[in-house]
């Protein structure tokens, strides 16, 4: 046989051995699945796969020699191993080495992956608060400035106050709703947005006029709840006080490509107020809306032509 | 509302809130010095100041000179007629209520109304300051009212006897010639007293997020609002601040301090005892002398900076 070894002893040795390597990279594997190096990682890999190289070396010779019930196969064997030992010892250092990188790998992937997952959770819990805190931002100064005009019109005009809360509480319905979902068609939106506008009308007198202008294919188009009441608050509170004249309030809606495309326009004086580039007076947070929910930051753009300070919003539609 | 004439001349003595009728609260607060005491409404909403022209009507000592429906027009007013007390909405457009008394060299007394401002409450909290939450009740309107009104005439009383009508108070009328002398120096205590609360609630104030993008400045009479990222720097000029910009520069009646504490930390420095720098604008820093730094701006000044603000600027510039 090779090395003058039985059949016997080859066999014995080669089980003992392989059965060695694979214990020790089960227990490497295990290892690392609880304990994985986050510094000097390689000096690690390294460190620990020569070590238990030497002692399933040490092993199967320790352990061979006395299995071998023959004394001169025994002889023989301590013969073959002793000048086989460097090969042995090369190859159990690869195999075990091998497995040493492939569980580190395997497992720093996992926790990779697993810390995605916690970011992407955490990531998506704040998104929501931060929506949803968005879309409340508003509510509060209309619903106080509402009430007060209530509590002006009760002596004077009672007729005309009793009008106002039941399109405040209309409209304060409609918002309760729409907490809820998702997404709302615009024909929806655009009357929550004239319950608005007419509550508007009376906080600030005959001054404020309002034109909606929109396509009949429009009308399905889906947005986001409440992203344009907003915008609309906006144009009336720059447009409104820079003449002494009625104002003109001008909403547009079509269909763009795949978006809705809508246009908010209000008069503004050029020499006291100057809109910022960008998102001029207090769109930021819708900004900030439409980021969240579509990744994009080109969906709102503000443009001034002369006195007319428009606000265009796209809304990308399945 | 039937005028019932309780305790005439003190009206502080009124208890406040009767348990009945909101029976009118005595209106003679100025009725024994005969010269009413001058009003003025400022509020974008007219029903706002409907309300508080009808709550006013058992007041018969005061009168409304005007009504406004911004803060613009509100400093012309205040210039124009130097009221007693305003009443003023903080939220209002283009500059609000806060901006607007930054403006006015000697404001009046004000009662403040507001629906929904955070920051507002705040600062009223802060320095313990007065103001009504719409849409507030008769009851609560006289509560303000005739504290203020107390306060009025305790200023009023501090003025020798001999001299009831004399006119509003010094710290509206800016002219406080037309008093006795003695009677000058103690109610002038007690109005730049209450111009000094007034500067601490606006300087709390300006640290609100709606003001701290902006400053805004009257110039050759006109309203100037400034957005911060358009100033380069700012730079002490005696009792002002001068605010170096794209278009020029603009003085301000403020300290370095105010605006250290009204400006975005994280885009404005203290450099130096006299100069604010806008980060954005660097693009150079040079040593100078032997502990100084020369800052170079990208419109070509040169601003100085101490030792203390060079470790400053570096902290925020993170270097």
């Amino acid at each position: 046989m090779s090395f003058g070894l039985t059949l016997y002893t080859s066999a014995t040795d080669s089980v003992v051995s392989n059965t060695l390597i694979a214990a020790s990279c089960g227990f490497i594997s295990n290892n690392l699945q609880y304990y994985l190096p986050k510094r000097e990682r390689y000096w690690y890999i390294l460190i620990i796969s020569l070590g238990l190289s030497g002692l399933i070396l040490l092993a199967c010779k320790g352990l061979l020699v006395p299995i071998l019930n023959d004394p001169k196969e025994a002889v023989n064997y301590a013969q073959f191993f002793s000048k086989s030992w460097p090969v042995r010892f090369d190859i159990i250092f690869l195999q075990v080495g091998c497995m040493t990188i492939l569980s580190v790998l395997w497992y720093s992937s996992e926790e990779e992956q697993q810390n995605r997952q916690r970011r992407s959770d955490a990531e998506k819990l704040s998104k929501e608060a931060e929506l949803f805190k968005l879309r409340q931002q508003l509510a509060p100064h209309f619903l106080f400035n509402s009430l007060n005009s209530i509590s002006a019109l009760i002596g004077s005009r009672p007729e005309q106050a009793r009008k106002m809360i039941q399109q405040l509480s209309d409209f304060l319905r409609n918002n309760l709703k729409k907490e809820e979902q998702q997404w709302v068609p615009l024909s929806e939106e655009l009357q929550y947005l004239e319950l608005y506008l007419d509550i508007e009308k009376v906080r600030f007198g005959h001054r404020l006029d309002t034109v909606i202008e929109c396509d009949e294919n429009c009308l399905g188009s889906r947005l986001p709840p409440m992203l344009l009441q907003p915008i609309v608050e906006n144009a009336i509170k720059f447009g409104l006080y820079d003449t002494t004249e009625s104002v003109t309030i001008s909403i547009r809606a079509r269909i763009e490509d795949r978006f809705i495309r809508i246009e908010v326009q209000n008069p503004f004086d050029p020499d006291t107020t100057r809109p910022k580039k960008g998102t001029g007076f207090g769109l930021t947070s819708i900004q900030r809306r439409l980021y969240l929910l579509f990744a994009r930051a080109d969906l709102l753009e503000t443009h001034v032509d002369n006195n007319l300070f428009t606000t265009t919003v796209k809304i990308p539609q399945p | 509302m039937s005028n019932t004439n309780t305790s005439s001349g003190h009206p502080g003595n009124t208890p406040s809130g009767h348990p009945g009728s909101g029976s009118a609260p005595s209106g003679d607060a100025s009725a024994s010095t005969g010269s009413p005491i001058k009003v003025i409404l400022i509020d974008d909403e007219p029903l706002a100041r409907m309300i508080v022209l009808e709550y006013l009507q058992s007041y018969p000592g005061i009168t409304v000179l005007q009504e406004c429906g911004d803060g613009f027009e509100g400093i012309k007013a205040i210039q124009q007629h130097h009221p007693d007390l305003i009443f003023l909405d903080i939220q209002m457009p283009k500059i609000n209520g806060f901006e607007m008394l930054e403006l006015v060299e000697t404001p009046p007394a004000v009662i403040f109304t507001t629906a929904f401002d955070e920051y507002a409450i705040r600062a009223f909290e802060a320095h313990a300051v007065d103001y009504l939450l719409k849409p507030f009740s008769k009851e609560r309107f006289d509560k303000a009212l005739r504290k203020w009104l107390d306060h009025h005439a305790s200023t009023r009383s501090a003025a020798p006897a001999g001299a009831p009508g004399s006119g509003p108070t010094p710290s509206a009328s800016g002219s406080p010639g037309n008093l006795s002398a003695p009677a000058a120096s103690s109610t002038d205590a007690i109005a730049s007293d209450a111009a000094d609360r007034t500067r601490e609630l606006l300087e709390t104030a300006a640290q609100s997020p709606a003001q701290q993008h902006r400053i805004v400045v009257k110039t050759g009479g006109k309203i100037k609002i400034i957005p911060t990222e358009d100033i380069h720097y700012l730079e002490a000029s005696d009792d002002y601040v001068k605010i170096h910009t794209h278009n020029g520069a603009f003085l301000k009646n403020r300290t370095m301090g105010y605006f250290e504490k009204a400006l975005d930390p994280a885009q404005f420095v203290r450099v130096h005892r006299s100069y604010i720098l806008n980060i954005q604008q660097v693009t150079r820093i040079d040593p100078y002398e032997k502990d100084g730094h020369l800052c170079i701006l990208q419109s070509g000044a040169h601003v100085p900076v101490s030792k203390t603000g060079y470790v400053r600027l570096k902290e925020v510039l993170g270097l």
